[in-house]
């Protein structure tokens, strides 16, 4: 193979700057999706596990629906379609008004489909602490939001806290798919050093050293979080 | 304010009708009953649980359910604090109609104390936020008030030295201890006990019973299903005998135990009494 490489692009202005200002806003949409995940994730995940048979099926269509469609079609559909759906005034105002309109985006976009992913976690989750425990919380006198607040979430996402870790790593991955709506995160600006220098292999292997990084990050986060939250175990079982 | 006013109401005229087999503690003083149970059905799909039941126990009463398993003694027990839904009939607990949907059933079950076959205590929480949670989230105590009256029933139940400790590190019967004190936190009208000593080894039940008694002496209104013969003894005022979901007797401790009625009783006391 005939290739001269050159690694000092990489700390050579601009580049190191595209670099750096595509890992902001990996960090940006990534770190902002997860957060709508989980908060519309829980939402749905608790109202599935609700006694009532017809908020339970809303949370299955809202799981299948943002499961089931390919994330790049949902970056599509939200980017393309919903604002020719909507009334024409708020149709202009997303088009023409919204600065950074492929930003917020693909945040609601990739928001949303994480948050079925999140939503199906955090309902096994519940469905594992035991019955019993919703009947004690509810024969003292708490409201089924205070069950949940207080007795059941608490449990449940310490079960799931293992699987929640590997959907928060697939968020920064499927992040680099907001490059298809015009957003230069990591991905398109290591493509974009690539066009402009011709050094392809240095500009992907810094993409991905800086990618492996972040999951490296994310995933000493989330242990650390899982051993604060771990309960003593029953190995000190009292005499 | 209404339900007082409801209470009220009632004419002593009412309450001397009331039969008398129902009425054998003197102490309800013209008071209703604490809790009424009149003709309660409820299925399983095509499988019958409760087939008629009736039961009347009044203010400062200690009753004590058994019969065989699958008899309906857990549901009975579950429909008063409305954990279980019934069918058919009539069921009151200190005037409040169970079942009801103008009923506040949180209210209500914030005022009867109940202690599960298996501890059911918080494992994310210490022995002394298990104790708390309800006080400060339900009845909205404050903090402090709320650990003051934990750590007093800590030592009442004979655990002052395991408020830091959590449920897992806990042996059963200290468990269950402790799931007393829960409830007791909560200054109940009337405690339920389901089953509270089916799932202790048999060393521990002992300390569970003692800490029972204590509060059947102290005047508790009490519902307990158990198969601790040595218990209804000691401690209940009537004792009720179920079988195939219905109330097949119903007798003070010292007529069911010297000379039990029903033939299905008589057989359920020698097999256990022999063992």
């Amino acid at each position: 193979m005939n290739y001269s490489w050159n690694w000092s692009i990489l700390i050579q202005p601009p580049y190191l700057g595209w670099l750096a200002s595509g890992l902001e806003l990996t960090l940006v949409i990534s770190i902002s999706a997860w957060i709508l995940a989980l908060i519309a994730g829980t939402l749905v995940g608790v109202v599935g596990t609700l006694p009532h048979r017809i908020p339970r099926m809303l949370a299955a269509t809202y799981v299948d629906m943002f499961r089931n469609i390919p994330l790049l079609l949902q970056l599509f559909l939200w980017f393309f379609v919903v604002p020719e759906l909507l009334p024409s005034r708020w149709g202009f105002w997303l088009k023409r008004d919204l600065p950074f309109p492929e930003l917020w985006t693909s945040m609601l976009a990739l928001g949303l489909f994480t948050s079925a992913r999140v939503a199906v976690q955090v309902g096994s989750g519940i469905t594992a602490v035991s019955s019993g425990q919703r009947m004690a919380a509810v024969a003292s006198g708490m409201s089924p939001a205070q069950t949940y607040r207080l007795v059941l979430l608490p449990q449940a996402f310490r079960i799931v806290l293992p699987p929640l870790t590997s959907d928060f790593l697939t968020v920064f991955k499927n992040s680099a798919l907001a490059l298809t709506i015009g957003v230069f995160e990591l991905t398109a600006q290591s493509r974009q050093i690539e066009s402009f220098t011709f050094q392809g292999f240095e500009a992907f292997t810094a993409a991905t050293i800086v990618y492996l990084v972040i999951a490296l990050l994310v995933t000493f986060f989330m242990r650390t979080l899982e051993r604060r939250v771990a309960l003593p175990d029953t190995m000190g079982a009292a005499s | 304010m209404t339900k007082a006013h409801i209470q009220a109401s009632r004419t002593p005229a009412e309450i001397v009708e009331m039969p008398a087999s129902a009425r054998v503690v003197p102490i309800s003083q013209g008071r209703k009953p604490m809790v009424e149970i009149s003709k309660l059905y409820k299925s399983y799909g095509p499988i019958e649980v409760l087939k008629g039941c009736d039961l009347v126990v009044e203010r400062g009463e200690v009753v004590v359910i058994c019969g065989p398993s699958g008899s309906g003694k857990s549901t009975l027990i579950k429909c008063v604090n409305g954990l279980e839904r019934f069918d058919r009939g009539a069921l009151a607990v200190d005037g409040v109609a169970v079942g009801d949907r103008a009923s506040d059933m949180t209210s209500l079950r914030a005022r009867i104390g109940m202690v599960f076959q298996h501890f059911e205590l918080y494992p994310h929480l210490t022995v002394l936020q298990n104790i708390c949670l309800a006080q400060v989230h339900v009845l909205k105590r404050s903090k402090v008030e709320a650990q003051a009256k934990a750590r007093a029933l800590l030592a009442r139940v004979g655990l002052p030295d395991k408020e830091g400790a959590y449920p897992a590190q806990l042996s059963g019967g200290q468990q269950q201890r402790v799931a007393i004190a829960r409830a007791l936190a909560m200054d109940p009208v009337a405690m339920l006990f389901d089953e509270p000593t089916s799932a202790l080894d048999p060393e521990m039940i002992g300390e569970v019973l003692a800490v029972m008694l204590e509060l059947a002496r102290d005047g508790m209104t009490m519902i307990v299903v158990t198969h601790e013969m040595g218990f209804a003894r000691k401690a209940a005022d009537r004792v009720v005998f179920m079988d195939k979901g219905a109330i097949v007797e119903t007798a003070s401790t010292q007529q069911f135990f010297d000379e039990p009625r029903a033939e299905r009783a008589k057989l359920f006391l020698s097999r256990i009494l022999s063992q």
